[in-house]
This record gives C-alpha cells, structure tokens and sequence, in this order.
C-alpha cells in the first residue's frame, strides 16, 4: 500500500514537472498561433503551426528533410573529428614541448580571435563551393577552443603526480596514458564541448554559403527564394532538435563516464 | 630571474615562429605554385590594407559592422540582464522561461538569417537582429546563474544590518553577480561576432567587413580577404584585452573578487 502510494506520489510529481515545462510552449504556441489566425502579418511570412507541422510532416515522409538532416550531422562529425584529432594532438604537443609551445601558440592565439565564419569566403576560394570547403571551414574553426583547452589542460597536471608516477617506475608511454591523458581529461572534455558547440554554431552558416547541395542550412536558405517559411522554420526546428540531443547524448554520458567516476569532478 | 628569463626566451621563440610563418607564406605565395590572385603575397596584402584604410573605406565597413554589433549587444544586455536576474529572484520567472531559453539556445543564431531576412527585410535589422539573437541568451543564463550564485550568507547579512529589499539588490546581488555577469558579456560579444560576420556576408547589404570579404569572392580579391580578417582580429583582440580586461578591473577586481571573477 505505502509503495504504491509512494509510485504514485513519485509520478504525480514527474507528470507535475513535465506540466510545468511545458506550460512556457503552450502559451507561445498559443500566442504564435492568435497571431498568426489574425493575419496580423502576412500568412506567407507568418505561418500557421499548423502549416509548419504540415510542412515537416510532408517533407519528412518524401524523404527530402531525413536527407538534408543526415547530410549536416554527416559534415558536423567528419568537421568535428577532424577537428578533435588534430586540435588534441596539438595541444598535448604544446603541453608537453616548450618547443612546440612557444611555436604554436602565437600563430594560434592570432588566428583564435577570427570568427571561423569569416574564413568561408577565403576557404571557397581555395578549396572551391562545396563540401570539402564546409567540412574544413568546420574543422579549422573548432580546432582552436579544443587546442587551447588541451594545452591548458596537460599545463595543469600536477607536478606531484609526474613524479610520483616516475618514482613507481612509469616509462613515458604509461605515464602519458594513465597520467597526463587522464589529468588532463576534464579540460579536454571542456575543448571538445567548446569545439563542438562551435562547429554547430557556424555549420549552418557555412552550409548557406558554401552551395552543398543538401543540408540543412542549404535548405533553410534555399526555402528563402520560394518565401516557404513554413519549411524554414520546420528546418530551424529540426535544428533545434539536434542541437539538443547531440548536447544530451553525446557530451554528458561522455562526462558521465569519465571524469565523474573518477572523482575529478562532481 | 629565471620565470624574467623564460619569458624572453618565449617572446624570443614567438617572433621567430611567426617569421618562419610569414617566411614559409611568402615563399609559396612567391613560388608561383598557386595563381597570386588566390594566394597573394604579404606585400600585397599589407597594400590592400593600407588602401583600405586610406580610402576611408575599410573604417567605414569596420564601423558598420561595430554599429551592428553594439546595437545587437546593447538590445541584448536590456533585455536579457533584467530577465536573468528575474529569473534568478523568482521562481515563477524561472520556471516559465527556462525551459524556453533551453529550447532556443541550441538553435545556432545563423539559422535564423533566412527567416529574418523575409521578416525584416535585407540590411540593418536583420543584423542587429541576428546578433540581438546570439548575444542574448548567455547574458541571460550568466545572469541567472549570477544571481543564484550569490551567497545566502551575504543575504542575511546584508539585512541583518538592516538594507532593505532595494538596497540589497544594488549592493549585495547586482555585485555578486557581476562576476557571472562580465563572463557573459564576453561570451556574447564573442558569439555576436560570429554572428554578425555570418548575417553580412547571407543578408548583404553593401556595408560591413564580412560583407568586403564575400564581395572580394567574386573578384578574387585574396588580398582584400586576408586584410578584412586582420582588421576583424584587430577589433576582436581590442575588444577582449582592451574593454572586458578594464571593466573586469574596475568593478570585480577592485571589490575584491578576483577569485570569483577568474572561476
């Protein structure tokens, strides 16, 4: 009896908390949806949610948005990887070598202040429209916050452990991996996290004017010529979705997984 | 004397790397590999930029795209700091419009650019709308994180001494978060950036220094390119060391919050 209470009491509570989360959508559903019944502005500009759903619904079973959507996630990963794999190696390089350190960081501390976004142009002239030139742009812009945090990261090692670590007997191999690597995970994660956000944050961007042929930003941009703003904002929603669950899924369990089961952080 | 030494040898090895940057540039650009039209010489690139700046015409763009950014910035802390430290005082605030904030915030500012450009139309206000986008919601979660942050024991205190409700606000919450407050500016100057870079270049409008660098695609104009992108550094680097480095100083270091402030 007690437990079942206690079921219940727990899922009152959940369904409470979902209530209240989705009271804020409710209401400026609700309000989008006067405004938009009105025709307070033109209902091509201004569509109904109504229309916006149709709009998905439609593209989603010919296929054409699942494309576009798989193409952006595509180039955001081999952007992102590309990134990710040079960005650490670098950092752990600059980290480890005063060499390397006092070579790299003032080309790199010049070059990170420059939104990645302002390359495309100069990167569409290299490397011509399309693909290979979003892909790289992605790459390049999220490499720096990753290089930076992994350098930072592998500075902060403490000393102590170093030593200690040599003292038991550990050759450069396993001090790298069972030391450094570890010690300087947290900071990675954080470069990793920055660097990803900030792939996503100009992928779009950059998928609008590098003429890809399919992607969501392509999409977006292109509904512009047609005035669809029913399938622009079924595109910037989507968007928005993903942008959610690479968040969630992606980078938390990550974190999860490491850091916090090893005590480092909470 | 030894940290006055590495430094020296560090400044030493930076301006030798940046010389054998510029050297190994030079050389490739010289070697006639690629045409000069897409790889141009340092030479003609520091031309391109001292025209610019003669013509008047590099200015001008810079300042059209800083009118861009301070408007965008300035809608965005009006709007946002007063909702944040709302939020951050009342639950009913909070629960309303975080969930909205969460939702908004993954969806990247230049996804907007087509939709803003039926609405507002090509220029100005898609612009400043646009970077009003992306500079809004970190001021807002730093804002409210800011508040929430600050200790309840200085709360207590504060009235304790006897402040009332208005002057616990001004001087015991507003300078708690501050903090929080200044990491968010920079964030969002740092994502208004990115942000009005990105509408020039999609919402064209014959002004602004991404709109230069788009334009000199079509002419191949390399030089024009690489010049525009080092007077954006030159403003980004200005903006970061120049004005967040001194308010920093003025308000949290000088009441004593170094700590904080450097979390």
């Amino acid at each position: 009896m007690q437990s079942i209470k206690a079921a219940l009491a727990r899922a009152s509570k959940r369904w409470g908390e979902a209530l209240r989360t989705a009271f804020p959508f409710v209401v400026v559903g609700a309000l989008w949806e006067v405004a938009a019944r009105l025709q307070i502005f033109p209902a091509r500009l201004f569509p109904s949610l109504e229309s916006i759903a149709a709009a998905f619904v439609r593209l989603t079973i010919s296929g054409v948005l699942p494309h576009h959507a798989a193409d952006t996630v595509l180039r955001l990963i081999v952007g992102f990887a590309l990134a990710a794999s040079i960005g650490v190696a670098t950092g752990v390089a600059m980290g480890r070598s005063r060499l390397a350190e006092d070579l790299a960081l003032p080309l790199v501390s010049m070059a990170a202040p420059i939104p990645g976004i302002a390359y495309a142009p100069l990167f569409l002239l290299w490397f011509g429209p399309g693909n290979i030139s979003a892909v790289l742009l992605v790459g390049f812009a999220s490499a720096f916050p990753i290089i930076l945090n992994t350098w930072t990261g592998v500075k902060a090692v403490k000393d102590v452990w170093l030593r200690s670590a040599l003292a038991l007997g550990a050759d450069g191999r396993r001090l790298f991996h069972e030391v450094i690597l570890p010690g300087a995970l947290p900071y990675i994660l954080t470069g990793l996290r920055l660097g990803f956000a900030q792939a996503w944050r100009i992928l779009v961007g950059v998928e609008m004017l590098a003429a890809v042929s399919w992607g969501l930003g392509w999409m977006i941009f292109g509904a512009r010529e047609f005035l669809n703003t029913d399938v622009m904002l079924a595109g910037v929603a989507v968007i928005g979705m993903i942008g959610l669950t690479l968040e969630k899924l992606v980078f938390k369990p990550i974190e999860d997984f490491t850091v916090v089961r090893w005590g480092m952080m909470t | 004397m030894s940290t006055f030494a590495d430094h020296t040898r560090s400044i030493r090895r930076a301006a030798v790397s940046l010389f054998l940057a510029a050297a190994a540039y030079e050389s490739i650009a010289r070697s006639g590999v690629f045409p000069p039209s897409l790889l141009p010489s340092l030479v003609a690139v520091a031309g391109a930029l001292v025209d610019g700046v003669l013509d008047g015409s590099l200015p001008a763009h810079a300042l059209a795209t800083l009118y861009r950014v301070l408007m965008g910035v300035g809608l965005a802390i009006a709007f946002g700091l007063p909702l944040g430290i709302l939020m951050g005082r009342f639950r009913p605030v909070e629960s309303f419009f975080l969930p909205l904030a969460s939702a908004l915030m993954p969806i990247p500012s230049l996804a907007w650019v087509p939709v803003f450009i039926l609405w507002l139309g090509l220029g100005n206000a898609t612009a400043i709308g646009i970077v009003l986008y992306a500079a809004l919601f970190p001021l807002l979660l730093n804002a409210w994180s800011g508040v929430r942050a600050v200790d309840p024991l200085w709360l207590r205190a504060g009235s304790a001494m006897g402040a009332d409700e208005r002057a616990l606000f001004w001087k015991v919450i507003l300078p708690g978060a501050f903090p929080f407050v200044i990491a968010g500016l920079r964030q969002a100057f740092l994502r208004a950036w990115i942000a009005v870079v990105g509408a020039e270049m999609l919402a064209a409008s014959d002004w602004g220094l991404g709109w230069i660098i788009f334009d000199a695609k079509e002419f191949l104009r390399a030089d024009v390119m690489l010049a525009s992108l080092a007077v954006i550094g030159m403003i980004g680097f200005a903006f970061e060391r120049l004005i967040f480095g001194s308010l920093e100083r003025v308000t949290v270091l000088r009441w004593g919050m170094v700590r904080t402030a450097k979390r």
